[in-house]
This record gives structure tokens, C-alpha cells and sequence, in this order.
């Protein structure tokens, strides 16, 4: 990344190395008949080459939103975007349609949830799979047409020379979604975005796709954002982990810091609402306290606050009045001294988990 | 709410219910044997696929469910896992009698309701509740929280003493909602709020069977944990049976004491919690167990099995063993012969088994991880070879 | 695919079949008897019953219907005169053969619905599109407040209007006439362009509102959103991907107004003059000539019953979705 080139560089960044993807303040913002959807809020985070970052929310945390814009997919005639978002050195925030255009399925693709409706059902998943590859190779119908067979034999597709021709509702869920990775993987790009990608799968497909998703990043060193609400699908698969909570990015840190040594009370709360397979069964979960906010309206100051056990630790009204900044590398948006998240996590949090 | 609080307001509502139907409608007095409050014998339901060139017939069936086994005592959870389309879903509506069986029999305290009409059934609806996976669309949008609560009652003709409405805010109380909110519409609520009212509904009779299907797989992570939480304490204090549908294996566990699997419309294993989670013996829970997400980096002693494909077709399932076609241990056998569900030497009681070829009962990671899966394998031999 | 149309071609047969019995007996329960109408001043009991004879009139009306029925597939000999296959009986009028009027006027109307359809088509989904594709534009809106106006008006106001200012004084179109394709195919065509026109424009509303609420709805879509995500131009993505979903239920729509554009050809029939189907209703319903009308009402559910295949068979073609079976 060349900062010297953009008139407002971000002076708050003083990055040595550049990261392959840096997204720097983005505010994505929808307006609605009922008024502004806040839906990504000053979020900040980089990506690495050849590094999976998983970025783990609730619904309407805003997590699809940021990967949409990414793209630039949203829809202009209501969404305004704010911030900057570097790809390899270029600006996307932006960038002209036809730039964006030729990026888009070639540099950066999107491996979307559900497989059914996200694929065009009055193709076949053959063209569909070649259409992205003859655009931006320039390659012709029939040499398309090899690539599409040769990418679905690489996701494992069986008797790919006869598959190529089927419609995806001829295809089982998991077989679609392997289309899906391939359609995604067929100009081999740089930057995937997967956003739930086995949300709408059976479990033990779930544990095939995630897998092959690894083993064919280390083939292709292919940087990937795993956008999931699921903790367990990052827990195997990503590098580094951001949490988003309400358009926000409340904490940031290595998949394992996240997971074994969280900071942030809205951690504390997803790690300890979910049951494991090994916990003690008479131990009741630990839910979080209320329900998500609507981004329409999101709370001053803190946006968990309202769901917070641990405002009265902070003190005053510091939690509703003043948001907390999240710092650059591994840490959390919370008030909350780095003493009292150690000592909270330790004595009272930890114990719920085992 | 305790259970004796619960007591008056039952008998309340079976004399008031006796009035339209005074021959049926004596639940109190029913015949008890034993434990068992739901026992499922041979249970099978077929829905037919019609064709045909000029007139429509019957060209083949989706066996939903194809034969199946279990029992429910009373207070107990039983958890059903599976994935889509082994006919879980179903099986609960089988139960409930929201369908009614092909083949079988469902017996309720000792009572066979396979085919019981409507009016048979009447006495009965009002033990058995549902508590559906979509909290939007199981509440009417047209009708207030307090219609929705309280329309059971009004169905199975109960008045409980002080008048449903008064019900209806003890059991918005119960299920921690603001019994202020009688009035208010179901698109006032969140999911998880909605979820609420599903179990408020089907508390509001003071059933003895509850049948959630997926009754949180549609909320958010963090609501989640406040409904499973919600229906735990339902369950142990008013000591009401569960028949609880889920497809993630962690909550069922946590919620069940009793965990069946099922896999292409027939149960491959059935037992205790313990059983089923730490001892395992179908390879097809083996399989399920290795591929469920946990939120643990450090997760290596587990083992690691990955199959291949997705589940066949249950319009034409596989020949004996269903589960043969994706199972790394398969034999001649097991396409020739279906294996019974039944206890398998080294298993404990009442762990019940359909393998020809089971496994060790243990989950911890192998010498060698079981990939069935051609491109993974593919992929992993070439990672193997470059190490 | 030829399964469908066997399949659909019989099932079609049974309800022509149907509609016949159904309008025959209804006819037959009318008051009014064919041969008071034939018999003139000087009517006896006799006159009558040899007339009865001679229409075949004497017989239950069961086997009148059948008589018919068979002679639509194999001719009759009707005491009036032979009436070779396809029989739809004489006209009581002047004992020519109803088929032959029926020959001599259907291509008049079908060339009104098939061009009339074409145009309303091109304009109204063409005007759709381009809304769809300029949302909010002053032309989306410019669109909707046109087509709104086309659809307020009525054929027989916007018929003469358009001859006046288009053919009489503008002199840019043919005043209309009847078509003969054979003879003077040139002619035929330039003849029908101002009532095809006229005939289209109250489709135009419609087929534009539908066009562009279904793009609209169509953009949004995950699997259109799936094709920006791979690069796909703007362009190819509007009209390879939202188009394509569009199209079914335009088709369906369409479908559905197979009997509106029928009715809308003959009110243009008769606002221009044109010698159609329309036109030959309308006689023979004013001078009780029952078989005629038989004819003319059968041969417009025929049509409306064929064009009806034809337009599943395109949603199928359309939609791989759609097992045909």
C-alpha cells in the first residue's frame, strides 16, 4: 500500500508492511423507509496473503454488509460508503464499476450461503462456472468449458464431464456448493470471500466443504474471509478472528486468543451460550441478556451496553456515554481495564467453558 | 412455577372439558402403565410420489420414515439427531398425529392413537404440544399474543380457574416475557421473543409431551442459550416429556438424557447420553460426532472422519444397511442384509445398535483419519507428499 | 417434450369436446325455435315439423350433438345440401357451410391478435425494461404515466382518433383492411399496423408495470447478485440473468390474456370495419344463426386452447426447472 499517492492517508496507521487487504473507518450506511440502517460503523481490519480471517457476528452485525462492499455489490441508490478499502494496493472504496468489474470473479470472489437461490437456475452449472473465466481470460466456449470440468473435478464433483451440462436443482446441497467454491475458485483469485458457506449444509458435509476450502487454499495460497455466527466452523479453518456486534468490530485477536482467552464481554457471552460436546451437562448455558439492536437505532456509547453485565465494573456512565476504541492488532472495544478482563475471564468466565 | 401450582389448573380444565364430550374427555383417568408415556413401534410413513402419461398414480414413495422404534418415559428428554431429510421432522408430526402413519404404532399412556380419529384424538391433543423451528411463520400475524396463548385452551375447552386471561399472564411470566404485552402483535417480538411464545402456547394445556423441532436452530447464537435455557426449566419443573429435534449435536446433548440417531427414515443408534456421545458404536455417529464444529482450537484428540457425497435419496434408499453406501466398513453384508437395532456385546443398557460392522466404542482420534471424500483425499495425499 | 404435448393435446381435446356439448345444449334451451325463424308468414304445424326434419331437429338433442361431433371429423349430408369435413353444419342463413365463412374470416382476426400481441409485447416489455434499467429516472416515470393513460382509453375512442390524425391527415398509415396473405402479402401487412396498433396499446400499461416490477424484483435476487459478483457486465447481467427470470411469468401473464386479446380483436374488427370473426359473431348472433355462432364460439376456444400449449411449452423452455410431463 502506497499512502503517499491518496491525499488523506490514514495517519493513525503506521503499517511498515503492507497488508494484501486493509479496510480502514468503513461506514456502510443504508437508508430506509424508516430512517438510517448504521450497518458497518468505523470498522478497521487488514488481511494477510494466504491468511484466513474469520469475521464471526450475529445477525445484523454487519459482517455481510463489509464483504458486499468489498465487492462493491451493494446497491448505490441507497447505500452510501465511507472509509477505505485497499485491495493490493488499490483503492476500492471508489473505484469506477467497470474497474470494480474487472476484479470482481477474477482477483477477489464471494462463495455465497445458500447455493440454490445464489446460482442461476436457467443455467447450467457448467456455463455459469465458464462465464466469469471467458470474461476475464478471454478464453473461448470451449476452452470455458474444460476449465468448468477440470474446477468441479477439483471440488470433488463426480463424473464431472457429464455434471458440467446439469442444472443446479440437479444437484444435491452439498454437490451445489462445491459448484459454488468452484465457481468461485475458477480464475483463482487472490481474495475469497466465503459468507456462511455451510450454514445451509448438513454437519457432516459442513466438516468436507470446510476442509476442502483449507486444502485448496494451501494448494492456491488464496487469502480467505470466512464471514460465519458460528464459532465452531472458525475454530479449525481460520487464522485470525475479528468480532463484529452491531456494525462494529468489538474484538480482534489470533483464532486461538479469541476462542481460549477472549476480552470482550459479548466473547464471553457467545463462547458460553453455546454448548460443547464435551461440558458438563448440568451446567446451564449462560445466554446473553436481552437482543441484538436495531441498527436503525443503535445504542450511544458502547452498542453492548444494554446487554452487559459488567457496565457497574467500568463505572459512571461511561458505557452509554463514550464508545470504546478498539486498538490496532489483538484487543477489544471495552472499557474494561486489561486487569479486570483477565481477572473476569479467569474466575468467572473460564470456568463456564470446560 | 412449580408442579403444584400446575395441578389445580389441570383437573380444572378436565372437568370444564367435559361438557361437549363427556364419554371421551376424562384424561385424568386414564390407564397409566408403567414409565412409558409414548411408545413408537414399527412406525413408517410413506409419502407417494404421483405420475403417470393421462391419469395420475402412485410411480414410487418417499419413505419420510421406514420403520422405526422408541419410546419416551415420562420426564424424559429424548433427542433426535440427523441430518436433513432422515425424517426427523416428521417423526415428530407422526407423534403429535399432525400426520398419521402408514405402517406401525404410536401408543400414548398406553393408549393407540396410529389411527385415531378426531374426536379420539381430542382428549389427547392437549397433552401433546408442538413447538415449531420458524418462530415467524408458527404465530399468527392477524392474531394478539394473548389469542395465540390462549387459543389451546379455548380448542380443548379448558377454563382454568380465574379465566385464561389470567392464565395467559402467569404463562407470559413463565416464559419470561411481559405478561404487559397480552395485546401485542407477534411482529412486535424478536425471534427469540417469538420463540417464547411457541413454548408459552404450548404450555398454556400443561402438556405432558412437548415435541420441539428445531426449536432454535432459527435464532441467533446468543438467543439461542436463553431458549434452550427457557425449555431445560420447563422440562425439569413441570416435569413435562420431550421429544427434541435437532440437528446440532452439542445442544441435543445438552438438553436430552436420551439421544436417538436417525439416518434415511430408520434409527442407526439409540441410548444415553453418555452412550451415544463417548461410546459410540455405528460408524455413522462416529461420523457426525468428528464433524461437528466446536469452538476449540485445540480440538486434536478427536477423530476426524470425512464422507463422501451427500445422503441418497429416500425415494430409493439404499439395499439393506442405508447408510452402506458412505460407510468405509461396508461388506457384502450390508448390502444384502438389514441389521437389526439391537444391543451390541460391550454396549450398555438400552444402547441399541444397527451395525453389522461396529465400531470401538470411543471418539478419540485414530491412527489414521477416515477421508472418504475423493478430492479431499486427493488434496491431503498431495499436502502429505510435499511435507 | 412430445409426451407434454400428447399429454396436453388430449387433455385439450376433452375439454373442446366439452365446450361443444356444454354450448350446444345451451343454445338448444334457448326459446326461440330456428324453424319459426325459417318458416316465414305462412307457417303450418307441417312446415314446421318437415323443417324440424330437415335440420335435423327431431331427434333428442344428444344425438343432434353427436351428429355434429361427427361431422366436424367426417362431413355430413344435411337434407339442405352436402357438408363436407370439417362440418360445423349449414348456416341457416344461407345453407353455405359454416366452415367456409369461418375459413374466409378467421385470418382477418388471428393476424389482428398475433400482430396486435407482438406489438403490445415489444412496447410494453421494451418500456419495462428501460424503466427497470433507469429506476426513478424521469423516463420510468415519464413510462408509467403514459401507459397509465393507454390503459384508460378504449379501443373504439383511440380507434377513429388514430385513422383521423394518422391515416387521413398525417396520411403515415393505411386506414386498415382486411388482410389476404396470399394474394398481396404487402398490403396485407401495411393494412394491419394502424389496428394492430390500436389494438396493442391498451395491453401497453399492463405489460410495462408487470415488465418492470418483476426486473426490479428479479435485480434482487441472489443468484443475479451472484453474476455481479463474478465480473459480469452491468448489461449482460440485466439481460442474461434478471431478464431471464423475468420472462416466465411475463409468458404467464400472457397466458392468462389470451382471452382479452381475442375480445380486443374483435372490438378493433368492428372499430375499423374489418371483416373477421367479430364481425360474423355479431351477425349471427343478430339473425339467430345458431350454427354459426357454434362455429365461431368453438373455433375461438380452439384457438384460445392452443395458443395456451404453446405458451406452457415456452415457460418450459424457458425454465429448466419445469419437468414437462
Amino acid at each position: 500500500m502506497t499512502t503517499v499517492t491518496k491525499p488523506d492517508p490514514a495517519p493513525k496507521d503506521p503499517v511498515s508492511t503492507d497488508p494484501f487487504l486493509s479496510v480502514r473507518d468503513l461506514y456502510v450506511r443504508f437508508a430506509t423507509e424508516d430512517g438510517t440502517v448504521k450497518a458497518v460503523d468505523g470498522l478497521s481490519f487488514d488481511l494477510e496473503r494466504g491468511e484466513t480471517l474469520g469475521i464471526v457476528g450475529e445477525s445484523g452485525s454487519g459482517k455481510s454488509v463489509t464483504n458486499l462492499a468489498i465487492l462493491g455489490l451493494h446497491n448505490p441508490r441507497n447505500t452510501t460508503i465511507a472509509g477505505e478499502i485497499m485491495l493490493d494496493g488499490q483503492e476500492l472504496t471508489g473505484a469506477s464499476n467497470r474497474t470494480l468489474e474487472r476484479l470482481r470473479g477474477n482477483k477477489m470472489a464471494m462463495i455465497f450461503q445458500d447455493s440454490l437461490t445464489a446460482l442461476s437456475p436457467y443455467y447450467t452449472v457448467g456455463r455459469q462456472i465458464a462465464e466469469p473465466f471467458m470474461k476475464h481470460t478471454g478464453a473461448s466456449k470451449r476452452e470455458g468449458r474444460a476449465r468448468a470440468i477440470e474446477m468441479l473435478a477439483r471440488v470433488g464433483i463426480p463424473q464431472p464431464q457429464t455434471r458440467v451440462d446439469d442444472f443446479p436443482h440437479q444437484f444435491s446441497g452439498g454437490m451445489r456448493q462445491r459448484a459454488m467454491i468452484a465457481l468461485a475458485l475458477v480464475c483463482d483469485p487472490e481474495l475469497v470471500i466465503a459468507d456462511e458457506p455451510t450454514t445451509a449444509l448438513d454437519v457432516t458435509v459442513q466438516a468436507q466443504i470446510l476442509d476442502l476450502l483449507k486444502d485448496l487454499q494451501q494448494e492456491t495460497g488464496t487469502s480467505i474471509i470466512l464471514i460465519t455466527h458460528d464459532l465452531g466452523v472458525i475454530a479449525n479453518t481460520a487464522d485470525k478472528v475479528v468480532v463484529m456486534y452491531a456494525g462494529r468490530a468489538v474484538e480482534r485477536g489470533t483464532t486461538r486468543e479469541i476462542l481460549k482467552a477472549p476480552e470482550h464481554p459479548y466473547a464471553w457471552g457467545l463462547l458460553s451460550s453455546i454448548p460443547r460436546l464435551t461440558a458438563d451437562v448440568d451446567v446451564p448455558l449462560s445466554p446473553i441478556p436481552g437482543t441484538p439492536p436495531s441498527l436503525l437505532n443503535p445504542p450511544s456509547g458502547c452498542p453492548f451496553h444494554p446487554r452487559c453485565a459488567f457496565v457497574e465494573k467500568v463505572g459512571g456512565d461511561r458505557c452509554s456515554t463514550e464508545r470504546p476504541q478498539l486498538p490496532d492488532g489483538r484487543g477489544s472495544a471495552c472499557h474494561l481495564t486489561t486487569e479486570q478482563k483477565r481477572d473476569i475471564f479467569i474466575e468467572q468466565i473460564q470456568p463456564r467453558l470446560r | 412455577m412449580s408442579e403444584e401450582q400446575q395441578k389445580p389448573s389441570l383437573e380444572k380444565g378436565a372437568t370444564a372439558d367435559a361438557a361437549p364430550e363427556a364419554d371421551k374427555a376424562v384424561p385424568a383417568q386414564r390407564p397409566e402403565t408403567g414409565e412409558r408415556l409414548l411408545e413408537v413401534t414399527g412406525m413408517r410413513k410413506y409419502f407417494p410420489i404421483n405420475g403417470g402419461f393421462v391419469f395420475q398414480r402412485r410411480v414410487g414413495d418417499v419413505r419420510a420414515v421406514d420403520g422405526i422404534d422408541f419410546h419416551i418415559d415420562k420426564g424424559e428428554a429424548l433427542g433426535m439427531v440427523g441430518e436433513s431429510g432422515c425424517g426427523k421432522s416428521t417423526t415428530g408430526r407422526l407423534v403429535t398425529r399432525l400426520l398419521e402413519p402408514t405402517d406401525g404404532k404410536v401408543a400414548y399412556a398406553g393408549q393407540d392413537i396410529t389411527h385415531a380419529s378426531r374426536r379420539q384424538l381430542a382428549p389427547i391433543r392437549s397433552e401433546i404440544q408442538m413447538i415449531f423451528q420458524d418462530p415467524y411463520a408458527s404465530l399468527n400475524p392477524r392474531q394478539t399474543v394473548g389469542n395465540i396463548i390462549s387459543a389451546p385452551m379455548e380448542i380443548n375447552g379448558i377454563n382454568p380457574t380465574g379465566g385464561r386471561e389470567k392464565r395467559v399472564r402467569e404463562l407470559l411470566e413463565t416464559v419470561g416475557l411481559n405478561p404487559e404485552h397480552y395485546n401485542r402483535f407477534p411482529h412486535e417480538f424478536s425471534g427469540g421473543q417469538r420463540q417464547r411464545i411457541g413454548v408459552a402456547r404450548a404450555l398454556s394445556v400443561n402438556p405432558k409431551l412437548i415435541v420441539a423441532d428445531e426449536p432454535v436452530s432459527a435464532l441467533d447464537v446468543s438467543i439461542q442459550a436463553q431458549v434452550v435455557n427457557l425449555l431445560q426449566q420447563v422440562q425439569k419443573e413441570l416435569g413435562i416429556a420431550f421429544l427434541f429435534i435437532a440437528h446440532d449435536l452439542a445442544i441435543v446433548r445438552h438438553f436430552s438424557q436420551r439421544i436417538a440417531v436417525m439416518y434415511l427414515g430408520k434409527i442407526v443408534e439409540i441410548g444415553d447420553r453418555e452412550s451415544i456421545y463417548v461410546k459410540p458404536r455405528h460408524p455413522y455417529t462416529h461420523a457426525l460426532l468428528s464433524a461437528a464444529p466446536e469452538a476449540d482450537p485445540d480440538d486434536k484428540g478427536r477423530e476426524r472422519i470425512r464422507l463422501a457425497g451427500d445422503v441418497p435419496s429416500p425415494i430409493n434408499p439404499p439395499s439393506g444397511c442405508r447408510f452402506r453406501t458412505r460407510c468405509w466398513k461396508a461388506q457384502d453384508l450390508c448390502a444384502d442384509e438389514e441389521p437389526p437395532l439391537i444391543q451390541l456385546g460391550g454396549s450398555s443398557e438400552g444402547h441399541l445398535t444397527a451395525c453389522h460392522f461396529p465400531e470401538e466404542p470411543t471418539v478419540t482420534a485414530r491412527a489414521e483419519d477416515i477421508i472418504l471424500d475423493p478430492a479431499l483425499a486427493g488434496a491431503e495425499e498431495a499436502a502429505d507428499k510435499t511435507l | 417434450m412430445l409426451r407434454f404435448l400428447t399429454r396436453r393435446v388430449l387433455g385439450a381435446a376433452v375439454i373442446l369436446v366439452l365446450i361443444s356439448l356444454v354450448t350446444y345444449l345451451l343454445f338448444f334451451a334457448l326459446p326461440s325455435d330456428p324453424a319459426l325463424l325459417s318458416c316465414g308468414k305462412n307457417c303450418t304445424p307441417s312446415n314446421i315439423a318437415q323443417i324440424h326434419k330437415n335440420l335435423g331437429l327431431d331427434k333428442p338433442i344428444i344425438v343432434q350433438w353427436w351428429d355434429y361431433l361427427i361431422g366436424i371429423f367426417g362431413g355430413r349430408h344435411l337434407p339442405l345440401g352436402n357438408c363436407p369435413a370439417p362440418c360445423f353444419g349449414l348456416s341457416f342463413n344461407n345453407q353455405t357451410p359454416v366452415w367456409a365463412l369461418l375459413k374466409d374470416r378467421y385470418p382477418t382476426t388471428l393476424s389482428l391478435a398475433i400482430g396486435g400481441s407482438f406489438i403490445f409485447l415489444v412496447v410494453g416489455v421494451g418500456l419495462g425494461l428501460v424503466s427497470a434499467w433507469k429506476q426513478g429516472s424521469v423516463f420510468d416515470r415519464a413510462a408509467s404515466s403514459v401507459s397509465l393513460l393507454g390503459q384508460s382509453v378504449q379501443i373504439y375512442f383511440i380507434g377513429p382518433l388514430a385513422i383521423y390524425l394518422l391515416s387521413y391527415k398525417l396520411g403515415w398509415l393505411n386506414r386498415g383492411q382486411d388482410p389476404s396473405w396470399g394474394a398481396h402479402p404487402g398490403s396485407s401487412l401495411t393494412g394491419l399496423v394502424l389496428p394492430c396498433l390500436v389494438m396493442s396499446v391498451i395491453f401497453w400499461s399492463n405489460y410495462s408495470r408487470q415488465t418492470r416490477s418483476l426486473m426490479v424484483e428479479q435485480l434482487s435476487e441472489e443468484h443475479v447478485r451472484t453474476a455481479r459478483a463474478k465480473g459480469m457486465g452491468s448489461r449482460y447481467v440485466f439481460l442474461r440473468y434478471a431478464l431471464r427470470g423475468a420472462m416466465g411469468p411475463i409468458i404467464t401473464i400472457f397466458g392468462i390474456d389470451l382471452g382479452s386479446v381475442f375480445g380486443g380483436a374483435i372490438i378493433t374488427e368492428a372499430t375499423f370495419g374489418l371483416h373477421g370473426l367479430g364481425n360474423l359473431a355479431v351477425s349471427a348472433v343478430t339473425q339467430q344463426d345458431l350454427p354459426l355462432e357454434m362455429g365461431v364460439m368453438l373455433i375461438g376456444a380452439t384457438s384460445i386452447v392452443i395458443f395456451n400449449i404453446i405458451v406452457d411449452a415456452c415457460y418450459a423452455l424457458i425454465d429448466p426447472r419445469i419437468r414437462l410431463a
